[in-house]
């Protein structure tokens, strides 16, 4: 109930009415189900855009190197090798990158998403998954592997408003649903 | 039980065996019985009635079903806490302190009868002796606050002594109403006189008083400024921990559960029945206590803190006149009827 700037200087109409009202507020909210959610019984029921974790989804990754740069505390691993393909029939050989490590560590990330937002290629989202808490602070680093399933759980986006503009990567879905990584992949 | 025990106004113990001592064992085992296991009951139904009304749930995990264990649980980790005294303190005194908080309402629920019969003793004087008892409580608090050598504390100890002050009047004044009504001072007495009338009808004004006034003597909110914590930590008890603390705790709710039940027998009738309700009386005292340990709840979700001289004012200015007012219209009631 926001406070109504007209009524805060207007004195008490009655003898003791804003009393009652309290106390007929505070049996309302008693007779009402409570909000909690007894969290380890139930799982909280997040929005699409929880930011819970961030997800890598390594088919995407070009091993650009952007999101590491962009970190502003330095908490994205990555480490990658050259390899080069053998010609099909004469000429250069294509060259591409192979990501051998790609850690982010969770006990210096703080969830600005910058690194989400740079990927030039969609290879990272963030997860609602949030139950990743270790005994040790070195455990935080989390491989390419544990990011990977992350991936698994992202949601799709919401819908947009009514009589919203289209969104400008509309056709986009969640990497779960992905035709075209493959191919980048394989080269 | 009712039946049994034929003879009223005479406590069943003593119907039951006519030896002294027998008698005397089995009412001090069932006073105590009810003073540890009630007030209990009302500090479960204040975690959930509080939690409720602020839209939460409250303890939900001791003992498998809605978190029913929870203060047993409490009282379980308060015993295994380390028995600390501060250095500066005064020894005795403030090992002494919780105990004199405490014995006066194990000494109000002596008197407190649940039936005509079920009650472990009727004086003459009865409510005579829980106003003498309801004072004593406090001073627990004075020694609590003055032996711990700590000025929150102490700070803590005199406000409830002003407050004590301030509302022991209206709360004498609103129950010598009661007594002009019904002509006796016991409490059997008082419930018996009610049996036709609930004294809450005639004397309303006088019933609110007692219930405002038993509220500051209990430093329950929104009269609570002796413990306020925001100010003084946590007043007379800040240096009190463990098993200590938990008599503290219990004086509280064995309080709640005291000035509940003499508010009932004083206006609600105590054990007598609305008729056509075909219920045993001691339900009645039971359920009557209940919704008023739950009003004193209620009234702790609902308001704010009062400010100390908001609560001084309060009591000299306006439950004061109001009740003497009310006591002289008791006097016309009773002439008049």
């Amino acid at each position: 109930m926001a406070i109504d700037a007209q009524h805060i200087d207007q004195p008490e109409s009655g003898m003791g009415q804003g009393l009652l009202k309290g106390l007929t507020v505070t049996m309302k909210t008693m007779l009402k189900p409570a909000v909690t959610v007894q969290y380890p019984h139930v799982k909280p029921d997040l929005p699409a855009r929880t930011r819970g974790v961030i997800a890598l989804k390594q088919g995407n990754c070009t091993v650009c190197y952007k999101c590491s740069r962009e970190c502003p505390d330095w908490c994205i691993y990555i480490d990658a090798h050259k390899e080069t393909h053998e010609p099909a029939a004469g000429g250069r050989g294509r060259s591409m990158k192979v990501l051998d490590r790609f850690a982010i560590d969770y006990a210096l990330c703080m969830y600005c998403g910058i690194c989400v937002e740079v990927c030039p290629f969609d290879a990272l989202f963030w997860s609602p998954e949030f139950e990743y808490a270790e005994y040790e602070i070195d455990l935080l680093i989390h491989e390419k592997e544990r990011l990977e399933e992350w991936t698994y759980t992202v949601l799709p986006p919401p819908a947009l408003e009514v009589g919203a503009e289209p969104s400008a990567d509309a056709g986009e879905a969640a990497p779960g649903a992905d035709g075209d990584t493959a191919s980048r992949t394989a080269g | 039980m009712i039946e049994l025990f034929a003879q009223s106004g005479v406590s069943f113990i003593e119907q039951l065996t006519s030896n002294f001592w027998l008698a005397l064992i089995l009412k001090t085992v069932l006073v105590m019985g009810f003073f540890l296991v009630v007030p209990l009951g009302v500090g479960y139904m204040e975690h959930k009635v509080l939690a409720h009304m602020q839209s939460r749930l409250g303890p939900m995990e001791a003992g498998a079903f809605h978190g029913w264990a929870q203060l047993i649980a409490d009282g379980v980790k308060f015993i295994q806490k380390e028995n600390v005294v501060p250095a500066a303190a005064d020894r005795t005194i403030f090992t002494l302190a919780p105990a004199v908080a405490m014995v006066p309402y194990i000494a109000i629920l002596v008197v407190l009868p649940f039936s005509d019969t079920l009650f472990a003793l009727d004086l003459d004087v009865g409510i005579f002796f829980v106003m003498a008892m309801s004072s004593v409580s406090v001073i627990g608090v004075l020694m609590a606050g003055w032996s711990s050598a700590n000025k929150f504390s102490l700070i803590g100890a005199l406000r409830a002594a002003a407050q004590l002050i301030a509302y022991e009047l209206p709360l004498v004044l609103s129950a010598a109403g009661v007594v002009m009504l019904s002509s006796v001072t016991s409490m059997v007495g008082i419930a018996e006189a009610q049996e036709s009338l609930w004294y809450v009808i005639p004397l309303f004004p006088l019933f609110v008083i007692f219930m405002v006034s038993s509220l500051a003597e209990l430093s329950r909110t929104p009269f609570d400024m002796p413990v306020a914590d925001s100010e003084i930590i946590f007043g007379a008890y800040t240096e009190y921990g463990g098993l200590k603390f938990a008599f503290f705790l219990l004086a509280e709710y064995g309080g709640i559960v005291a000035l509940s039940g003499v508010a009932a027998v004083l206006f609600l009738g105590g054990y007598q029945g609305l008729p056509g309700i075909p219920l045993p009386d001691p339900i009645w005292m039971a359920g009557k206590i209940g919704v008023l340990s739950f009003l004193v709840i209620w009234l702790r979700a609902t308001y704010p803190r009062l400010r100390e001289d908001q609560l001084q004012r309060f009591a000299w200015l306006t439950l004061i006149p109001v009740s003497l007012v009310w006591i002289l219209a008791a006097a016309v009631f009773k002439v008049a009827f």
